[in-house]
């Protein structure tokens, strides 16, 4: 019996060498898993952060890592207490995703009172790395600002240089539209309307028709979720597009244009951080993925979690401890970043991650060749370029000079 | 309308066993319970949690004492719940005032709009009466999203604890715990009070027999009105409270699925006993937190709570202890 | 060109129409609601939820059996109603005898579950369903673009408001319906079958709700959380029209579609809580609503 153990033991000490200094990581995935943004983020980032932890190899290099995950159903406080409760009973080190900018400001408080660790792929508030900004948050994927620097600027250059918004009433909508209208102008187009539309929203005909009448080249969707799939299934059976008028989408991932088909959203131009048909390596990546997720392709919020695990994961193994959030996203920032999906990058001292921004149109039905082929490339926003500039978030933790 | 289905003889809402003798004495027994669950839990559950708890229950006997003793179902106490949360979470950010402050300032304008509202609604009955309570909270709800002070959907964000009378510092859990288990006893005690004192007793009457209490000389509208106004009071003591412990204030608590959410706290603990919706409250949060790894499935069962609790224990899960006991709780 | 308050006549003309084609929405919806409460005494919150279910059900013929705009229309509401047929006989049909509380605590948590389940099920980014191809392309009237589909849901609406309106008020079954409502012990007594009455009543109320979820199929957003907004304008359009009123909801329907739709042009906002100051308003003049009695 001894003799078994003893061999059994040296086996592992061959085999699973560094077990003997495992550091422990313990990450939650909190998002949305019952609501408008369960979709863009949901099962499907927890399946992104387990496949991260496998192709890092954690095992491997010593570290003991073990994921939970929980609804924030979009609320605040649920979201802050569930927060509050992993950290302080659960032992968890970083939090990723968080969807909803409202929940996202709190998780940024909460964790940084606790000082532990907070990956955002999920929410689009540049708050995040701007007056809110924190020593223990990275703001992965996307921010409204670099949405609508993608969008706004991009259009303009295209010859759409009248401007109408359908912005959705609430601080988010507000943001980006505002965000928006200032790169339009600054790249010399103009904003010749708005109008602000209850959230949320079943029926867009109203506003879409007011946006008909102003004669703006490009229609503005600053909304999300559910109001943006109304408004372009909507726009579509008015004709807008038909009509000579483009449609620009400020906040849509690859989930939605799927759910309402090239047919019905052709034409429409956005701008994401990712799409699974990018290269050899995002197809590679977003096929297993699709094994895992029921057939579906990543979104990029869940592919922000995916690269966002991995350089949470670099970081950790560098300083074989994850208890010190402010230190491990000190790390994270001083560490180039590297993945299959964002390619190379960095982490900004406010906490933003850069890298290239795509502005995409949705194909023509005819040019689509599956019920995932949607994107074609129009132009890549280069990571310097796509968002805000480090000295004009009013992020304190930027030294003014 | 007149109705078919359900007859004139439709059984009220609530039915509150009637109290003998004992009752003083077995309800004694019930606070000191309490008491000491309220101090012994601490150390078994979450502090956080707990607070979470507090303030719902305390939320939910404010709603129960409008709906269980004066008979009146609000469907937008969320209103004077969530209001009071961003008048508390606003004045202790922006005003810098001390949390006690804070929370009283919060309170004082959910009784102000409860005022308000109360004239209003009091004037209708039954279903109206809910239907108006309902129409007013969504107004508020807008009033929420457009006001600059509420910060729109990101709410008002990062409140601090403070120092209580700028003295007592309320960073730690536990001291700020002591302080929320302190109002919601307060407030638990001040409920029971006005059940059992005159008041209450003409408000009882009034929910059995408006009619008759008026022929009786008793001015039911103002009655009414004074419960509207103690309940929303209470609500509000609620909401402002949980500004300070959670540190922020959102939509979420001003939402009409935040009414809802208290209806349901209330009928799984029991519509019309004094301690119902404090266990009601314990039930549904502790489903919340522990079941949020499950996503959709949380709302699944939420609503199967619903139809089993109307189906089979209407009278809640105290109710049906109380009945078991055969005193009222 | 002439304005009013700044905004061309024209333009106006394209809001009021449009406002009526949510209009007709709303009066199909609370016509479902005022049946059920009406006769039944419940205030039915799974009608967004069965809304939704004839929208599902309409994606589900298409997708699994190839049945396309047209058979939906007649077989969706029949598969919905038939549910609300057994849920009424299993669960509602235990309530009649209490407070309208329970009634409607009880359809909230059916709401809940069904939306539940489909979003386990279906996820919420919704589901893409066609226009059919008969209804494609649109008008183009002088004040502005009217896709045929929007015309021929203000058809299709005002048909089944007045063809139900017309059944309740002219035939001898609408008598009974009638009749039963004022005094079920003594129809009962004439022999007419009040309990099967009651179930079929319920079965048609759900059935003009997922009717309702089939014409708004291709136009909005087709996901589990269809129904959970607008069951709450459409219990206000009901409680403003008086409770249980048939024509009462028709009329109003229509005409806070007409008056949201005025909102959306003057102060977009507060289009969605227009309708509650309505309602507020018009409890506090007329307790039982525009066209109720007073009981």
């Amino acid at each position: 019996m001894l003799k078994r153990l003893l061999l059994a033991s040296a086996l592992c000490a061959t085999a699973c060498v560094p077990a003997l200094a495992q550091t422990p990581v313990k990450i939650g995935v909190l998002n949305d898993r019952s609501g408008v943004y369960a979709d863009i983020s949901g099962e499907g980032s927890v399946a992104a952060a387990r496949m991260a932890v496998e192709d890092f190899k954690a095992a491997e290099k010593g570290l003991k890592v073990e994921i939970v995950a929980a609804d924030h159903q979009n609320k605040p406080d649920v979201g802050a207490s569930i927060a509050r409760q992993w950290y302080d009973r659960d032992g968890v080190d970083a939090i990723f995703d968080v969807p909803t900018s409202s929940v996202a400001l709190a998780i940024n408080q909460v964790t940084r009172e606790k000082n532990k660790a907070f990956i955002n792929s999920g929410a689009g508030t540049a708050d995040l790395t701007g007056p809110q900004c924190s020593p223990n948050t990275v703001h992965w994927t996307y921010d409204t600002v670099a949405l609508g620097n993608g969008t706004g600027g991009a259009m303009v250059k295209r010859g759409g240089t009248t401007w109408f918004f359908l912005t959705a009433d609430y601080a988010f909508g507000q943001a980006l539209q505002r965000d928006t209208t200032e790169v339009v102008t600054r790249n010399g187009g103009k904003v010749i309307g708005a109008v602000k539309t209850p959230f949320p929203t079943a029926d867009f005909s109203s506003f879409l028709l007011q946006a008909q009448g102003s004669g703006a080249k490009v229609i503005g969707l600053a909304n999300a979720g559910g109001d943006t799939i109304n408004a372009i299934k909507q726009a579509a059976e008015f004709g807008i597009t038909e009509g000579g008028q483009a449609i620009a989408g400020l906040l849509i991932f690859s989930s939605d244009i799927h759910a309402l088909t090239p047919k019905v959203a052709q034409g429409l131009v956005l701008t994401e951080p990712f799409y699974w048909d990018l290269n050899d390596a995002t197809r590679t990546f977003s096929d297993r993925f699709a094994k895992q997720a029921g057939g579906k392709k990543p979104t990029a919020v869940q592919a922000g979690v995916y690269a966002g695990v991995i350089h949470y994961l670099k970081a950790v193994e560098a300083l074989k401890s994850a208890s010190d959030g402010s230190k491990v996203v000190a790390k994270m920032k001083e560490l180039p970043t590297d993945d299959a999906l964002f390619g190379k990058g960095t982490i900004r001292a406010d906490g933003r991650k850069i890298h290239d921004m795509y502005l995409f149109e949705v194909k023509k039905p005819a040019e689509s060749k599956g019920p995932w082929d949607l994107y074609k490339t129009l132009a890549t926003i280069p990571g310097a370029e796509a968002f805000r500039p480090l000295n004009q978030g009013n992020c304190p933790l930027v030294s003014k000079s | 309308m007149s109705s078919a289905a359900a007859s004139t003889d439709a059984s009220p809402i609530a039915t509150a066993l009637p109290e003998g003798k004992d009752a003083k004495a077995f309800h004694r027994l019930v606070f000191v319970i309490i008491a000491a669950l309220l101090v012994v839990l601490p150390f078994i559950l979450y502090p956080v949690f707990l607070m979470k708890v507090l303030c719902f229950a305390l939320f939910a006997l404010a709603f129960n004492l409008l709906l269980g003793y004066g008979g009146l179902l609000s469907f937008g106490h969320a209103a004077y719940f969530g209001m009071a949360s961003y008048v508390s979470a606003y004045a202790a950010k922006v005003w810098g005032l001390t949390p006690e402050l804070a929370i009283i300032a919060g309170t004082l304008v959910a009784a102000l709009l409860g005022l308000v509202f109360g004239a209003l609604a009091i004037r209708r009955q039954g279903i109206y009466f809910s239907m108006i309570t309902l129409a007013l909270a969504q107004m508020v709800f807008f009033f929420s999203l457009q006001a600059k002070f509420t910060g729109g959907e990101d709410g008002i964000q990062a409140v601090p604890r403070g120092h209580l009378f700028g003295v007592i510092s309320l960073a730690d859990d536990r001291v700020l715990y002591a302080l929320v288990a302190l109002i919601f006893f307060a407030g638990l005690l001040l409920i029971y009070r006005i059940i059992h004192s005159p008041f209450g007793q003409v408000l009882k009457a009034i929910r059995d027999n408006e009619p008759r209490a008026i022929s009786l000389g008793y001015r039911a509208n103002q009655y009414k009105l004074a419960v509207f106004v103690l309940s929303t009071t209470l609500a509000g003591l609620a909401g402002a409270t949980k500004a300070i412990v959670f540190q922020l204030a959102s939509l979420t608590d001003v939402h009409w699925s935040m009414s809802g959410e208290v209806v349901l706290m209330t009928l799984v603990g029991g519509m019309g006993t004094v301690f119902g919706p404090i266990l009601g409250s314990f039930v549904i949060i502790a489903m919340e937190n522990y079941l949020a790894q499950f996503g959709a499935w949380v709302t699944i069962i939420q609503g199967v709570v619903f139809v089993v609790c109307v189906l089979l224990f209407r009278e809640g899960i105290l109710g049906l202890v109380a009945r078991t006991l055969k005193r009222p709780l | 060109m002439p304005t009013i308050l700044g905004v061309p006549m024209q333009a106006l003309f394209g809001q009021l129409l449009l406002g009526l084609i949510n209009g007709s929405f709303y009066a199909i919806l609370s016509l479902g609601l005022a049946i059920i409460f009406g006769l039944l005494n419940i205030i039915n919150f799974t009608h967004g939820a069965q809304y939704m279910m004839g929208a599902f059900v309409a994606w589900m013929l298409l997708n699994y059996a190839g049945l396309g705009y047209w058979w939906a229309l007649i077989l969706a509401p029949i598969v919905v109603g038939l549910f609300g047929v057994i849920l009424e006989r299993l669960l509602i049909s235990r309530l009649y005898k209490l407070d309208h509380l329970y009634g409607l605590l009880l359809t909230f948590g059916l709401a809940l579950i069904i939306q539940g389940l489909f979003r386990n099920e279906y996820g919420v980014s919704g589901l893409p369903y066609a226009i059919p191809s008969e209804l494609s392309g649109g008008q183009r009237l002088p004040f502005m673009f009217l896709p045929n589909y929007r015309g021929w849901v203000v058809v299709a609406s005002l048909v089944v408001c007045l063809a139900t309106w017309l059944v309740i008020e002219k035939t001898k079954l609408g008598a009974y319906l009638r009749a039963a409502t004022e005094n079920p012990t003594l129809v009962q007594a004439f022999g007419v079958n009040v309990p099967l009455l009651l179930t079929l009543t319920y079965g048609f109320g759900v059935a003009l709700a997922a009717f309702a979820g089939v014409l708004a199929a291709p136009v909005y957003s087709v996901n589990p959380n269809m129904g959970a907004d607008i069951i709450i304008v459409v219990f206000a359009v009901v409680v403003i029209g008086g409770m249980g009123s048939i024509l009462g909801s028709i009329i109003t329907g229509f005409t806070l579609g007409l008056i949201e739709g005025l909102t959306k042009v003057f102060y977009p906002e507060a289009s969605s809580t227009v309708i509650f100051v309505i309602m507020v308003l018009v409890l506090l003049v007329k307790p039982a609503g525009l066209f109720g009695r007073t009981a």
